[in-house]
């Protein structure tokens, strides 16, 4: 299927990270991360501020020198062919990079021209990216006067102008209302069923459970990788002996601090008029023996469970 | 365009969009100069004429109107006063009305006629030392006249100097600053413009988005440079223009060899503008840095101190200041009317220091943003 040399039959993954390690003098900002994307794959990256997305980003780019581990994209090393990656890969991040005093059209036609398409492929590519993202009734407005969700839009189509095999989203919903950011998911899966691949950083756990595989980043690490349901049947998400329940209740307020005073209760925390809790197995009798009004039933982990049961564990919270 | 300067037209051109697109920066760039033109160049003046003096003249005779009407048709002194006492003379010169008092004693002009030495009092407000240096001899020259006149026979001075001012025939100051004024002020315009320009980027996250792309360093620093250099060329055609024919300030030398010749500075400046650029995360520390700028090239480039009268290490220090260079160049063609042969290696330097900065910019760019 492929015609990339290869030894094993399955096509060379897009993006290869292996052992990468990134230190700025004492400070390590990516602790051997490892990861293999496939084409057509959108893959989220998920962690708190500073953990080390953005880094991760850039040095794929080819735009930070890896302390230590290999990386490649398209098979390329990113090391040796940083300037041969910059034009198969597309980037956009929260803040636009988009000219708000130049017009729709003056800021694909600059992008073109910086990734050095002819005017006639920059023309074509122009058009099909104005049909793609509903663009052209605002052809010759400015940006300034454009919505969020259309300069997010606009973001996208000049990321992607020099049609990209790769796409790096650094945070691209963050502040745009729901309707825009559910269409322009829509656009990332159109486009990765063309064979695009895609690496995402978000904080939106519902645009976490959209994409095919996460990865979770905490303290410059990789600290947990696979589908949604991968995560679910991590062991360190789900502790041995412990069941994560749901309780309904009145005031909901008040029962987390009761809760989280009960013994065998690890984590508590307010969904809507519900608890969700993990709970030690055992404990649970005593729980509703304590609360007999309310409903106790155990439930599959979200995502954001995982997630912070995962950040607890690391951080070295008794459990 | 490859290779290097990968991604130069298309900055160049985008740069132009903006710089059209945005009447502050045009009004900025192109009027705030002329009106400090206008400020500065009135200001900086430092000729000294009719200072104002009070005349207390207790002789009243026909010797001693002579000598008023004498110190009157210097130019230099203005009769503003006449008073009848000494109180009153010291009182207008304490208010600060005149600047310099003549007393001309009772006696006066009776020691005249009796061959015998006739004194008259000046007193001159030292609170202002060039009014008062220029006062004291003017004075002295004025009385020297008067006795010469008074030699019987003596029909022309014996010795006569007759000090001749070449280039600048009437020591007019403000043919002597207005040339370095216009250096100081198109360097500061020209560094705040460049300089706000790229930290905009970099604050508005397009200067990230460009890194992703495959264009070069010098690409994006000279692609920025060219706009703003014929930003910088046009005002500086308009304000050569204002010199000549508002203050009347005539260029003597080749209008387009000072023209070809501001070139090299200009290219210098931009340099520097990036230079800032690259040291500044928002454009009020790139505001700051600019600004920073200002005072080196005003008191150590020659502009307002001589250079051959600095201590040794400001010699030096001014050395490094590119507007020296130029303001050797624009004084040297408009004052002077000098030839290329004679300011060469001004040109020559600053186009080093140039093309230095161009490339310690882009370097320094390279390590902040990794382009």
């Amino acid at each position: 299927m492929s015609s990339a040399p290869s030894s094993t039959a399955a096509p060379a993954p897009v993006i290869r990270a292996d052992h990468l390690t990134i230190r700025f003098g004492d400070v390590t900002a990516v602790d051997d991360v490892s990861f293999h994307l496939d084409k057509g794959e959108l893959f989220g990256f998920l962690g708190p501020n500073g953990s080390g997305k953005t880094t991760i980003i850039r040095a794929l780019c080819g735009l930070i020198p890896l302390t230590s581990g290999n990386a490649t994209i398209l098979g390329m090393d990113v090391r040796q062919h940083a300037k041969d990656i910059k034009r198969h890969v597309g980037y956009m991040s929260q803040k636009f990079g988009l000219y708000e005093d130049l017009t729709v059209s003056e800021n694909l036609n600059f992008y073109a021209a910086a990734y050095g398409l002819s005017s006639t492929v920059a023309n074509a590519r122009i058009k099909e990216l104005l049909a793609l993202t509903s663009l052209e009734p605002y052809f010759t407005r400015r940006v300034a006067q454009l919505s969020g969700g259309w300069k997010q839009r606009l973001a996208l189509a000049c990321a992607i102008i020099h049609s990209p095999e790769v796409v790096f989203l650094d945070e691209p919903t963050a502040g745009i209302d729901p309707v825009a950011r559910r269409s322009l998911w829509d656009l990332f899966f159109q486009l990765a069923g063309q064979g695009v691949t895609f690496f995402v950083t978000t904080h939106y756990m519902d645009e976490a459970e959209r994409c095919g595989r996460l990865g979770y980043i905490y303290m410059s690490r990789l600290i947990a990788l696979g589908t949604v349901a991968d995560l679910q049947q991590l062991p360190d998400a789900n502790p041995p002996g412990t069941s994560r329940v749901e309780i309904e209740a009145p005031q909901v307020s008040v029962l987390l601090t009761q809760l989280r005073q009960f013994p065998g209760v690890r984590e508590a925390t307010i969904f809507g008029r519900a608890i969700h809790a993990l709970v030690e197995t055992r404990s649970i009798d005593a729980l509703q023996a304590a609360f007999p009004q309310l409903a106790i039933r155990t439930i599959q982990a979200s995502l954001e469970d995982i997630f912070v049961t995962l950040t607890l564990h690391i951080m070295g919270v008794p459990q | 365009m490859n290779g290097i300067f990968f991604g130069l037209r298309p900055v160049c051109r985008k740069e132009f969009t903006h710089i059209l697109r945005d009447p502050t920066t045009l009004f900025f760039a192109l009027l705030i100069p002329v009106l400090e033109l206008f400020l500065f160049g009135y200001a900086v003046d430092t000729n000294v004429r009719q200072i104002p003096t009070v005349i207390f003249d207790e002789s009243h005779t026909q010797d001693s109107r002579s000598l008023i009407q004498s110190f009157a048709a210097s130019d230099i002194f203005r009769i503003s006063f006449y008073v009848q006492s000494e109180p009153d003379m010291y009182a207008t010169m304490r208010s600060g009305k005149a600047r310099v008092a003549i007393r001309i004693p009772y006696d006066y002009a009776r020691n005249l006629q009796r061959g015998k030495t006739a004194s008259v009092l000046v007193l001159v407000d030292g609170s202002d030392s060039s009014v008062a240096g220029i006062a004291v001899d003017a004075s002295t020259g004025v009385a020297l006249m008067q006795s010469l006149n008074r030699i019987p026979g003596l029909t022309a001075p014996a010795i006569e100097v007759r000090p001749s001012v070449l280039y600048n025939p009437a020591t007019r100051s403000a043919n002597f600053f207005i040339p370095g004024l216009i250096a100081v002020l198109l360097q500061v315009m020209i560094i705040l413009l460049i300089a706000l320009s790229l930290v905009r980027e970099r604050e508005r996250g397009t200067l990230e988005q460009l890194t992703m792309t495959p264009i070069a360093p010098l690409g994006l620093m000279v692609g920025k440079m060219i706009p703003y250099g014929v930003l910088a060329f046009g005002e500086l055609c308009i304000i050569l223009t204002v010199m000549d024919f508002i203050f009347q300030v005539p260029i003597h030398g080749s209008v387009i060899m000072l023209l070809l010749m501001s070139l090299p500075f200009i290219l210098t400046v931009l340099a520097i503008g990036l230079l800032i650029s690259t040291r500044a995360h928002t454009q009020a520390e790139a505001f700051q840095l600019a600004m920073s700028t200002i005072l080196p090239s005003v008191f150590l480039s020659g502009y307002i101190f001589q250079i051959s009268t600095m201590p040794a290490f400001f010699r030096g220090v001014s050395a490094l200041i590119p507007t020296t260079y130029y303001i050797q160049i624009i004084r040297g063609i408009v004052l002077r009317g000098s030839a290329f042969s004679d300011l060469w290696v001004n040109a020559l330097v600053l186009t080093l220091m140039g093309l230095a900065a161009i490339l310690l910019a882009a370097r320094a760019f390279v390590k902040q943003d990794a382009v």
